[in-house]
């Protein structure tokens, strides 16, 4: 039997999530955690990151690296109020570096908050009534729910859902108020996890509730996913999906991406019921001795599909029924207004890399301030790292539309499709992971590549294209039509054939290559692509169909 | 040769007293042996004199024959390395497993069996754990290493364009260095499997047949402690020459602080932790160049003074204090301008105001300001002679070898629009290359405690820890064992914190015991050291109490008297003293030397 990994002992010792961290936080001598107290921090939604740009510097100069803080917010299907959003931006002009970053997992990020910060942060964060519980390491993360309101009441009750999962779903422990709120301590044992017990997952877990026709939420990229099957108007129940996931490691050929499987049906009811069992069966059954092999991919792939679906039906005393048809058309954003089936308007605005601050000619930090001030609505974070303002009375729209012209924020309207459908994450220089750029390259990249659409008549294409400094997959990499995945500085693994539908893994294309190698690979394949192409045949259909990605393709 | 024999080496001993021998040592732990064995040495050698011969070479201790030494990012590389180590261990080869991070590049002199493990990633990089070892060996001060025997293991990811690079240099650096190469080096691949089984397989061969034999260590008997030969002075300094000059603070400091390390000539500049090293600066060039320029007078205009005849460039930048006013100068150039201000800030009661100019102004700043119609051999009759800097040095000789190394903050400003630097500072921080002039400055007052058993408490703030570099390097390196406790000051955590990643990795190494910082300008309360004190009161009695000896070095005008004051109050309120009484114990602190102060 393999040894348990090191991060295992770490959460079965921490009584509770809560380890030495109140300690750690008033170590004067470090901007860091001590090394056991970084672990924990993830399940309290936090990272201890340092900014790369100057680690080789410091080392030079005998500073320790400089250690800040990510603080990812929970907010299970991306909504918040207005008054909470004045709160994050408030928090991030404070404490943050006055920046923001809505996330693929439809939450915010702050980042590079100092230690000695991070206690005011967490308080504000309450006193916003938001927390940040769970927003990272092994346990189910941020609910993510498909946004848009537009088509049904059926909307309205999945974001009940996703809460009501994410609730259902939360650590039990008290630590996060007990250290981060001075709240009571704890005296004797820690508190029960019937979930989790006493050393939670084996590794991340994410969940996703998707609405079809819409795959904004990559219902396949999620441990565990709902498909709302929606007959005559009404909720008639979910199709269960298991087992997707992005993650991989270069040159490990045990890792890989994997779509979720559809297991079959539920009814609404018993949601909670199956969702605590395929979280309690991955508690037993994945692998602890292996980081790499700890997702619930892994644990399905290994042991069978059946095995797994078994294995939950037992647990949650339902037995699911045959799955029901469904039908994906994309897994992008409805960008611009969309009018509700109540009414109401609803504005989906294109925030790239979903980072906000305020940039020359581009105030967005102060013109969604701004926008909030004026608001009465809700404003929703896609998982495509943008943000609607929905809920808007007709005769409200002039004025949102003022303060997004007034503040450059109409790039839904101005950008191409390629433009608004990317995606990156955020990569170099707070990402410990990263080994190229992602989030900073996202622009340069875009306007080369749109310049090969436009060279080849394509310029109005829809284009599906997504960076990640590394393969780790939090920007969904392996979904896109053209995925570049960072393996060291400058250089890319390129990724082919995607479908646009979040239903089809891309496959390696060359590894490792420069721009200047990979644009002139893209330019002849986009060219063939408009010449050859059947009409509004997307990139990554004509590369398969016309046997580019097939087999023996790949040089 | 079997397996014992490889432990225990060839012995003139018959079985029956080594048996005894063994009963003797039965159940002593590492420590208990070391002593013994440097006992045994020291007889075998004090009877050897006495007879007159030289002593027979004692048997080297079972100590390591092989290090295999590990440089990782992912973790192959260490696994790999202690793949190795267990191969070796159970064929009876002594050997130690080490990281390239916790490994002393200098004492790769001492190494006779290398195996090297290390990973390239990125654009030819190494490992983190390995950068500052492939740093000192492929630097220019890396030793020659003819007793060393070595094989490289290079881990790689050949779709980078620099596969193994690191293995490649550091295996043809060792090389160049006079190491012998015992193995090609291999470079392996992402797969690096069977590339490995098959090097451990040779590497353990080698090794086996490299250790053969009885083992035999030399000796070399302590350095004499008579007096080395015409010791430099302050009035002879020698030329030492500068290996490193490094920024130690980050942009956005508000005072730069270096890091110098300084070659000394072997032998021929010895110090003890404590000490400091006098440097004789020369006065920034533009400082002279201006006030040869207010006299108006040319710079090489000859100078008579003392009997001496230099040009005035020369007794500007090298002779005399230009940097610094002095109150004898202020007071001449005063009376000669006829200037009634400068009058006025000599009149009693005008302290503050004195204070501030002797700090902020410069000779040039009066001269331009007050225009007083010297001339070039009125000036320098009545500047001061130049004085030597002396800097605490930063570094134990046990750590370093023939090194000092300095913490040098640079004293820079700006006065009517013109740049205003220290002359040391200055002089140091453009010092690349050429030779200083320099002297070794005893400090006897600040010394460790004989008794390295006792704890040490070490207050300092900003430049104030140099000396405490050196304490901690000795203490680790001597194997002391009290217990080190540092409290620092400075500004910002992010900025200033001087050598903070030594001290946070010798905290975590057990080597630094506690560690306490103040950093007066990230909060809006301020912080000092000795708001350390106050909160660490209790602890800092009971160190005391147990025998500590408490050192505080740095600002003399501030900080001493608050750590001061913090000390008695600490003493008082903890020990349940009067004030009296809390004084009457810090003074008693102070007679015992436990209460040691470098202030300045």
């Amino acid at each position: 039997m393999a040894e348990l990994t090191p991060v295992e002992r770490i959460k079965r010792e921490s009584r509770g999530l809560r380890g030495t961290l109140s300690e750690s936080l008033l170590d004067a001598h470090t901007g860091a955690l001590r090394e056991d107290d970084q672990q924990l921090l993830r399940l309290h939604g936090s990272y201890q990151q340092d900014d790369r740009d100057v680690r080789e510097d410091r080392r030079q100069r005998k500073l320790e690296p400089l250690w800040r803080f990510m603080v990812r917010l929970r907010l299970p299907g991306g909504v918040c109020t207005p008054a909470q959003w004045l709160a994050i931006d408030e928090l991030a002009r404070r404490h943050a570096g006055s920046t923001l970053r809505l996330t693929t997992r439809q939450t915010f990020q702050f980042h590079g908050i100092v230690k000695r910060d991070l206690k005011a942060t967490m308080q504000a964060i309450d006193a916003a009534l938001m927390d940040t519980i769970a927003t990272c390491g092994d346990v189910n993360r941020n609910v993510i729910a498909s946004v848009n309101p537009v088509e049904s009441p059926v909307h309205a009750e999945v974001a009940d859902w996703a809460k009501r999962l994410s609730e259902h779903l939360l650590p039990r422990t008290r630590a996060w108020h007990e250290i981060w709120l001075d709240g009571e301590k704890l005296v004797g044992e820690p508190e029960e996890e019937p979930i989790y017990g006493r050393t939670f997952l084996p590794r991340k877990f994410k969940a996703a509730i998707a609405v079809p026709p819409d795959n904004d939420v990559d219902i396949f990229a999620q441990d565990l996913g709902f498909i709302a099957i929606v007959e005559d108007g009404r909720l008639a129940g979910f199709n269960l999906t298991v087992g997707g996931g992005m993650g991989a490691t270069h040159g490990d050929a045990a890792t890989y991406p994997r779509l979720a499987d559809v297991a079959g049906f539920l009814p609404a009811d018993q949601l909670l019921a199956v969702a605590e069992a395929v979280v309690m069966t991955q508690r037993d059954f994945g692998d602890r001795t292996n980081r790499k092999h700890a997702r619930l991919k892994y644990t399905i792939a290994d042991r069978g599909l059946d095995w797994f679906v078994g294995e939950v039906e037992r647990r949650a005393g339902v037995k699911l029924g045959p799955a029901r048809p469904f039908e994906f058309r994309t897994n992008g954003d409805r960008f611009g207004w969309q009018e509700g089936f109540d009414g109401r308007w609803h504005l989906t605005l294109r925030i790239p890399s979903g980072r906000i601050a305020d940039r020359e000619a581009a105030p967005w930090l102060t013109g969604l301030r701004r926008i909030a001030e004026a608001h009465r609505g809700d404003f929703r974070i896609t998982a495509n790292q943008n943000v609607v303002i929905a809920g808007v009375p007709a005769v409200e729209r002039a004025r949102i539309d003022a303060l997004v012209a007034e503040h450059a924020l109409d790039l839904h309207a101005t950008a191409t499709p390629l433009q608004r459908d990317a995606l990156a994450c955020v990569a170099m220089p707070t990402c410990p992971l990263a080994m190229a750029e992602a989030e900073r390259y996202l622009h340069p990249l875009l306007r080369k590549v749109q310049g090969l659409l436009d060279l080849h008549g394509l310029a109005g294409e829809p284009l599906l294209l997504r960076v990640t400094g590394c393969p780790n997959g939090c920007a969904r990499p392996y979904l896109a039509e053209i995925g570049l995945i960072g393996k060291a500085p400058g250089r890319y693994n390129l990724h082919l054939g995607g479908d646009g539908r979040g239903q089809r893994l891309n496959v390696l294309y060359r590894e490792n290559l420069e721009e200047a190698a990979f644009l002139p690979l893209l330019d002849e394949l986009i060219g063939t692509w408009a010449r050859e192409r059947m009409p509004g045949e997307r990139f990554g259909d004509f590369l398969w169909r016309s046997g580019r990605l097939g087999e023996g393709a790949r040089a | 040769m079997n397996a014992t024999s490889a432990v225990l080496p060839a012995t003139p001993l018959s079985p029956e007293r080594l048996r005894h021998l063994g009963h003797a040592l039965e159940g002593l732990d590492g420590a208990g042996l070391t002593w013994v064995s440097g006992y045994i040495a020291g007889l075998a050698f004090e009877r050897a004199r006495q007879a007159g011969a030289a002593p027979a070479e004692p048997a080297a201790p079972p100590s390591a024959v092989a290090t295999v030494l590990y440089g990782s990012q992912t973790g192959n590389g260490r696994r790999l390395a202690e793949r190795l180590k267990s191969q070796l261990d159970a064929a009876g080869i002594a050997a130690r497993l080490v990281s390239a991070a916790d490994f002393p590049a200098r004492r790769l002199t001492e190494e006779r069996l290398l195996f090297l493990v290390v990973s390239t990633h990125g654009e030819g990089e190494p490992p983190d754990d390995a950068r500052a070892f492939a740093e000192f060996v492929l630097g220019k001060r890396a030793p020659r290493l003819e007793q060393l025997a070595y094989a490289v293991f290079a881990l790689g990811d050949s779709s980078y364009p620099r596969f193994c690079e690191t293995g490649r240099a550091l295996d043809e650096r060792l090389a160049e260095l006079g190491a012998r190469r015992l193995l090609p080096r291999v470079d392996a691949d992402v797969d690096f499997e069977p590339a490995a089984a098959a090097w451990l397989d040779t590497a353990h061969e080698t090794a086996r047949r490299e250790s053969g034999g009885p083992r035999l260590a030399l000796v070399t008997p302590l350095r004499a402690g008579a007096a080395e030969p015409s010791a430099p002075t302050r009035e002879r300094p020698l030329a030492v020459e500068v290996l490193v000059n490094q920024p130690l603070t980050a942009p956005g400091a508000l005072r730069e602080v270096r890091h110098l390390e300084i070659a000394l000539p072997e032998g021929g500049l010895g110090y003890e932790p404590g000490d400091a090293l006098g440097i004789w600066p020369e006065n920034p060039p533009s400082a002279v160049a201006e006030i040869a320029a207010l006299l108006g007078a040319a710079p090489d205009e000859p100078v008579s003074r003392d009997g001496r005849t230099l040009p005035l460039a020369d007794w500007l930048g090298r002779e005399r204090e230009i940097t610094r006013l002095t109150r004898p100068f202020l007071e001449a150039h005063a009376k000669r301008a006829g200037s009634e201000e400068l009058t006025a800030l000599l009149a009693p009661g005008r302290q503050e105001a004195l204070r501030s100019a002797l700090r902020d102004w410069q000779v040039a700043d009066l001269l331009r300001e007050y225009p007083a119609g010297w001339s070039a051999s009125e000036l320098v009759a009545a500047l001061r002679p130049l004085a030597p800097r002396l800097y605490s040095i930063a570094a134990s000789r046990s750590a370093v070898g023939d090194e000092a190394h300095l913490t040098v903050a640079l004293l820079a400003g700006e006065r009517g629009g013109r740049e205003r630097s220290g002359a040391a500072s200055s002089y140091l921080a453009r010092s690349d290359g050429q030779p200083l002039r320099a002297f070794i400055e005893a400090n006897p007052r600040f010394r460790l405690p004989a008794d390295s058993s006792r704890d040490i408490v070490m207050v300092g703030a900003g430049t104030g820890v140099a000396p405490y570099r050196g304490f901690l390097q000795e203490r680790a390196e001597t194997g002391a064992c009290g217990r080190n406790w540092l409290v620092f000051g400075s500004r910002h955590l992010d900025r200033d914190f001087l050598y903070q990643a030594e001290w946070t990795e010798a905290l975590k190494k057990g080597r630094l015991h506690r560690l306490d910082a103040a950093f007066s300008r990230d909060t809006e309360q301020k912080r000092y050291v000795q708001h350390c004190l106050h909160e660490q009161g209790a602890e800092l009695f009971a160190w005391l109490e147990a025998g500590a000896t408490l050192y505080v070095c740095g600002d003399a005008e501030r900080m001493a008297p608050d750590v001061h004051a913090a000390l008695l109050d600490v003493v008082a309120r903890h020990s349940g003293r009067d004030a009296e009484a809390a004084a009457e114990y810090v003074a008693a602190l102070a007679a015992a030397k436990r209460y040691l102060r470098d202030v300045y």
